[in-house]
């Protein structure tokens, strides 16, 4: 064991390092709930454009002139900023493209067929990852401020945990809000629950199945990005084990549902903070894919489930 | 010229082939039933008008305009309303959030507003519901939501499939005075009935389907009268 379980400060500093593992596995999590929610598919292809999110981010930040250690002041968020939106927009756009080609061919073919695309997609979107930037871990400049808060005793909150946790929080409600009241909001939830009869509304399914897929990506690729300014380090096969946790985070809080999704999020990166830090790092894939199982066999509408009758 | 027509129309699902050569039209302002037993195709007729189970053959016309491979969502949009067999209200989203759906494709607010105003008049209960989850709503009461939903989109025509189904006595009698009341406020309603009895009386016109075909059609009066439907569908 690293570290004497019985020293509160450093487990103070663990659920805050949690918070912020959960915060990006919410990003992706949401993604993964809220496609599968209106075509039944797991996207295994979902944790890879989170991937090509970070990845995207670097060249946009070189051609903005961002620099490690020299760029400083509040430009450097609206660099930032402006980064993101293009980051966002690119991975929307492809996943967009992605439903476009690999799946809705096959809307109508046995669950399987779709499922497997899905995989295939990931393996290639890994492989041209791959190509482009290599197999080693590729650094992501380091440009969050590098300051602490201390929380008494010797735990404290470091700005960046503060920012990345605050920033996933924002993109949480602001989804939930635009879901719960906006028009296309409304249409994406008719669409998830009787297809049939949202068109009979004049609800253009088509249209509405490629919006869910671009909001869904936008997170995710906002969530890469989160994550190379974070850890400072983006690898071509992050997508594999983040999207897998991001899943059983999505499965844990009911695959379909929003609210869930962040919550399963949450628990997930505070549950990889724990084994980490109290046990392995070795350990965590055993735990995560246990919880995984045991949510499949005892509570597979998860934590919140559907709790309303669906007709 | 009909208002809605359909001419040999074929259509399948898969490889089972579910309608034969039907040919039917509605007139502007009518009422027209198309009554038949389990299985007969009524459910179907209705979904290739609506675009749901586009016909293979044959063509679907709206005021003489072929619509026979339009999308359901403009289908919607050319002002035809599908009520759907077995309800199918959003059973996750708010009532409110239902009869918002039914009017998705208009833009005039205030209009929606009035013929919200109206679907509350048609049916109190749902009123009184609007903040309710859909899923928990009585069967009855759904069925109230979901005419009222498909009165949104302010329709020129109405298909209404089996609204009588699963509703006590009393219900059944008022939904087809809500029916009536619809179609004299302009409205032009294909209705589909297991009620064939009620149907009949309720309607001006009636097709009478059997194994995807149609076999007798006239009006309501030469139905009643015709000794087959009686065995076969009143009961008589
Ligand atoms: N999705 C489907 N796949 C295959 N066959 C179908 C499907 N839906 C309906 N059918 C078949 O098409 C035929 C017509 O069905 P339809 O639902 O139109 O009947 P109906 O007249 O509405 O009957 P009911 O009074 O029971 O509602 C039936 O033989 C039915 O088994
Ligand atoms: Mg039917």
């Amino acid at each position: 064991m690293p570290r004497a379980a019985n020293d509160p400060s450093f487990f103070v500093q663990i659920v805050i390092y949690g918070l912020a593992n959960g915060a990006i596995y919410a990003l992706i999590a949401l993604g993964y709930t809220m496609v599968y929610g209106i075509v039944e598919l797991i996207n295994f292809a979902h944790g890879d454009v989170f991937t090509l999110g970070g990845f995207l981010a670097l060249p946009l930040i070189a051609a903005f002139g961002l620099r490690e250690d020299q760029s400083t002041g509040l430009g450097v968020y609206l660099v930032l900023l402006v980064v993101a939106l293009i980051v966002m927009l690119l991975t929307g756009s492809l996943n967009v493209l992605i439903e476009r080609v690999a799946y809705r061919p096959l809307r109508n073919a046995p669950r399987l067929a779709p499922l497997i695309t899905a995989v295939g997609m990931s393996f290639i979107l890994e492989g041209l990852m791959y190509m482009w930037q290599g197999a080693n871990n590729v650094h992501f400049p380091d440009l969050l401020p590098s300051g602490r808060i201390s929380l008494g005793g010797s735990a404290s909150i470091g700005a960046k945990d503060f920012i990345v946790i605050a920033l996933a929080v924002v993109l949480v409600v602001v989804l939930t809000t635009f879901i719960n009241n906006s028009k296309l909001g409304k249409a994406m939830r008719a669409t998830a629950q009787d297809r049939d009869a949202a068109q009979l509304m004049g609800v253009n399914i088509n249209r509405t199945i490629a919006a869910t897929f671009f909001i869904g990506a936008v997170l995710a690729g906002a969530g890469g990005m989160i994550f190379g300014l974070y850890f400072n380090t983006v690898r071509f096969d992050l997508g594999f084990q983040s999207g897998l946790f991001a899943f059983t985070a999505a499965v844990f809080g009911g695959i379909g549902n929003i609210q869930g999704a962040a919550l399963g999020g949450l628990f997930i990166g505070m549950v990889k903070a724990f084994s980490d830090a109290y046990f392995t790092s070795q350990l965590t894939d055993v735990w995560i894919f246990s919880i995984l199982i045991l949510v499949l066999v005892f509570r597979p509408t998860g934590l919140l489930g559907m709790r309303v009758p669906e007709k | 010229m009909a208002l809605l027509e359909l001419e040999n129309v074929d259509t399948y699902y898969g490889r089972v082939h579910a309608l034969h050569g039907i040919t039917l039209h509605i007139d502007e302002g009518e009422i027209v039933t198309l009554i038949g037993s389990n299985g007969a195709g009524k459910t179907t007729t209705l979904r290739t008008i609506s675009g749901l189970t586009p016909a293979a053959k044959g063509q679907v016309r709206l005021r003489g305009k072929d619509i026979t491979h339009v999308a359901p969502d403009e289908i919607v949009r050319l002002g035809i309303g599908h009520v759907p067999e077995g309800r199918r209200i959003f059973g996750r989203l708010t009532v409110r959030d239902n009869l918002f759906l039914g009017a998705f494709t208009r833009k005039d607010r205030e209009g929606i507003r009035r013929d919200q105003e109206h679907v509350f008049k048609l049916f109190p209960r749902v009123k009184e519901r609007l903040d309710q989850i859909g899923g928990t709503l009585s069967g009855g009461e759904q069925q109230m939501l979901a005419i009222g939903r498909g009165l949104m989109s302010r329709p020129r025509v109405l298909l209404l499939d089996e609204p009588s189904l699963g509703l006590a006595p009393i219900l059944v009698d008022q939904i087809f005075d809500i029916i009536r009341d619809i179609n004299q406020e302009g409205t032009t309603i294909l209705l589909i009935e297991q009620n064939a009895a009620k149907a009949l009386a309720v309607a001006n016109r009636g097709y009478v389907l059997e194994t995807g075909r149609i076999v007798k059609e006239g009006p309501t009066s030469t139905l009643l009268e015709s000794p087959d439907v009686q065995k076969a569908y009143l009961g008589i």
